[in-house]
């Protein structure tokens, strides 16, 4: 089973001054893979997600996007590409309706619909996540999974090659946590291509595919969830921080 | 069209047509008080189109207003007119167009200083190719165009920008307009080009102030740089538009109106402190209502429309 590789990251660095966020890491990620993307706080998750969405540029090594080398490629050139993504603190676009805010993914990214289309390929989109409910509701008074879910289905409403999730579940509560598990698998099943970051390691047993795990920006694991999460030196990366 | 745009669609065609109607009253007062109403409603309106959703605030308005005007008093001896209107507002929109790729990526306050700077600039480089090559301080517009043609033409000019505007609404450059105003990096992450959405209502700002000036210039009959190039008409333009509300295409009208008025009388009593008075009319607008005449109105009607639902 030798899939078409979609995102290749090739020995990429991201300096901040002195500070090494992202240490000469490679990752790749295949077609219908869900990769997660793991390592304590600080360990530089978000500033990949960062660098392949292209909100950074990276200080060395390539990103390549199917045959494209994305790295020098402003964001909005890798959206259209077919890159979307969701942000670790939600960001909702409050003076639009609910649908609105889905429809700006159809609209803009990869897909580029409008009018009618683009109203119906949102509705769609947010009735996947099962908020068709609320479509003419104002932002303001969401709860965090709405506005988590909104987030998503923006995402996806642009219907990206590559789907970047940053945190999608963290601040659920229980029950919340269970609905969003779920959400994601059904992606998965769908054979989205994703990289998941993500801390709860109930879903990363579930949800992933394979793992990469990070530590002070370097590349410390990979594999498949079992693997990476029984090895000694990522049992101690994590256990390092917890008892600093 | 839904029923209720084809009801605004008739009011504002009904409107238009008795506004036009104003120079047969013959009253010379009230056509030059329509006359700066128009020309006032059209500078505030195109200003809203671009600052309403970027949150820049532009003093360019004045830089624009003069290279239309003397565009007109170069060429008035060598092209028709229509052609010189039409010249100018090409000219704005280079303008805007050159300042916009120079400054647009640069932040809210940069952005500012260097559109109030441009005005003066301009005005300098027109004052020195004045001394050195034309060896005269003005230039005479001496042509058979009457107030009531220029009230015309500005009225044309207003249903244009409000037509514009309205078409901009409705467009996805409009829609990306409002995302960038939410979130700029969001807009990015969706394949939005902001810097493109900025510059292209910049430039359509430009290009309308450009013809303003070239319509009134016949008005002025003789421009010098102090005249054209008034930085007090870029810092009268924002106070107007935001008293009224940029959030509405409708919005600066509402500020436009008792503003000229208004100012009519304060400049005739107070001539040595116009400066001063507008500045003091900018800071209690931005303190006390930073939303605009219209976004307080809309506020109280939600207020009072909650209250109703709950009682
Ligand atoms: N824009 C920036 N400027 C300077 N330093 C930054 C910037 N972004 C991230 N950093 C630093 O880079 C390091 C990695 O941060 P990053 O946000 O990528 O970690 P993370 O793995 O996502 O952490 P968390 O699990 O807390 O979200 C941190 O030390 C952080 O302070
Ligand atoms: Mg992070």
């Amino acid at each position: 089973m030798r899939e078409r590789t979609v995102l290749d990251v090739q020995g990429v660095t991201k300096r901040f001054g002195g500070l090494v966020a992202v240490d000469a890491l490679s990752l790749a990620v295949r077609e219908n893979e869900m990769l997660g993307l793991i390592g304590p706080n600080g360990s530089g998750k978000t500033t990949v997600i960062n660098l392949i969405s292209g909100a950074l540029r990276p200080s060395e090594g390539e990103i390549f996007l199917g045959d494209e080398m994305i790295s020098e490629w402003p964001a909005r050139a890798i959206a259209r590409a077919g890159v979307a993504r969701t942000f670790q603190l939600v960001r909702i676009l409050h003076s639009l309706t609910v649908l609105e805010n889905v429809m700006a993914g159809a609209v803009f990214g990869h897909k580029r619909l409008w009018g009618a289309a683009a109203r119906k390929f949102a509705l769609r989109q947010l009735d996947r996540v099962g908020m068709a409910h609320a479509a003419d509701a104002p932002t303001a008074s969401l709860t965090c999974i709405d506005e988590k879910r909104i987030e998503l289905a923006r995402a996806l409403a642009s219907d990206p090659d590559l789907l970047l999730l940053d945190e999608w579940l963290a601040g659920l509560n229980p029950t919340e946590m269970q609905i969003g598990i779920a959400l994601i698998r059904s992606l998965r099943e769908e054979g989205r291509t994703i990289v998941l970051v993500e801390h709860v390691m109930d879903a990363i047993r579930s949800l992933c595919d394979r793992c990469v795990v990070m530590n002070g920006g370097a590349k410390i694991a990979e594999g498949t969830p079992e693997a990476t999460l029984a090895d000694p030196e990522v049992i101690r990366a994590y256990l390092g921080v917890g008892h600093a | 069209m839904t029923a209720r745009e084809t009801r605004t669609l008739i009011l504002v065609v009904v409107a238009f047509a008795l506004l036009a109607c104003l120079p047969l009253l013959r009253h010379g007062y009230l056509l030059s008080l329509g006359v700066d109403i128009a020309m006032y409603t059209v500078l505030a309106t195109s200003w809203a189109l671009f600052s309403g959703p970027t949150h820049y605030i532009s003093l360019a308005t004045a830089a624009f207003y003069g290279i239309g005007a003397y565009v007109v008093a170069a060429g008035i001896g060598t092209l028709p007119y229509p052609a010189l209107v039409a010249l100018a507002g090409l000219a704005g929109a280079v303008a805007a167009a050159l300042v916009g790729l120079a400054t647009l990526r640069l932040s809210g306050v940069y952005f500012v200083i260097f559109t109030l700077g441009l005005a003066e600039l301009v005005r300098q480089i027109v004052t020195w190719v004045q001394n050195n090559f034309t060896g005269s301080r003005g230039m005479y517009v001496l042509t058979s165009i009457t107030e009531r043609m220029i009230y015309w033409e500005l009225l044309a000019l207003a249903a244009a920008v409000f037509f514009i505007g309205w078409r901009v609404a409705r467009s996805r450059l409009g829609f990306a307009l409002r995302i960038i105003g939410n979130d700029e990096t969001v807009a990015a992450h969706l394949g939005i080009n902001s810097a493109a959405c900025k510059l292209a209502l910049f430039v359509i700002s430009g290009a309308f102030a450009g013809m303003v000036g070239a319509i009134m210039a016949p008005r002025l009959s003789y421009i010098e740089p102090s005249i054209a190039f008034t930085s007090e008409l870029s810092f009268q333009v924002v106070i107007m538009a935001l008293l009224g509300g940029v959030h509405r295409l409708w919005g600066p009208l509402v500020g436009v109106i008792p503003f000229t008025i208004l100012w009519e009388v304060i400049a005739a009593r107070f001539p040595t402190q116009t400066v001063l008075l507008l500045g003091i009319a900018f800071l209690l607008i931005v303190y006390l209502i930073p939303n605009g005449v219209v976004g307080r109105i809309e506020s109280a009607l939600r207020a009072a429309q909650r209250r109703v639902s709950h009682a």
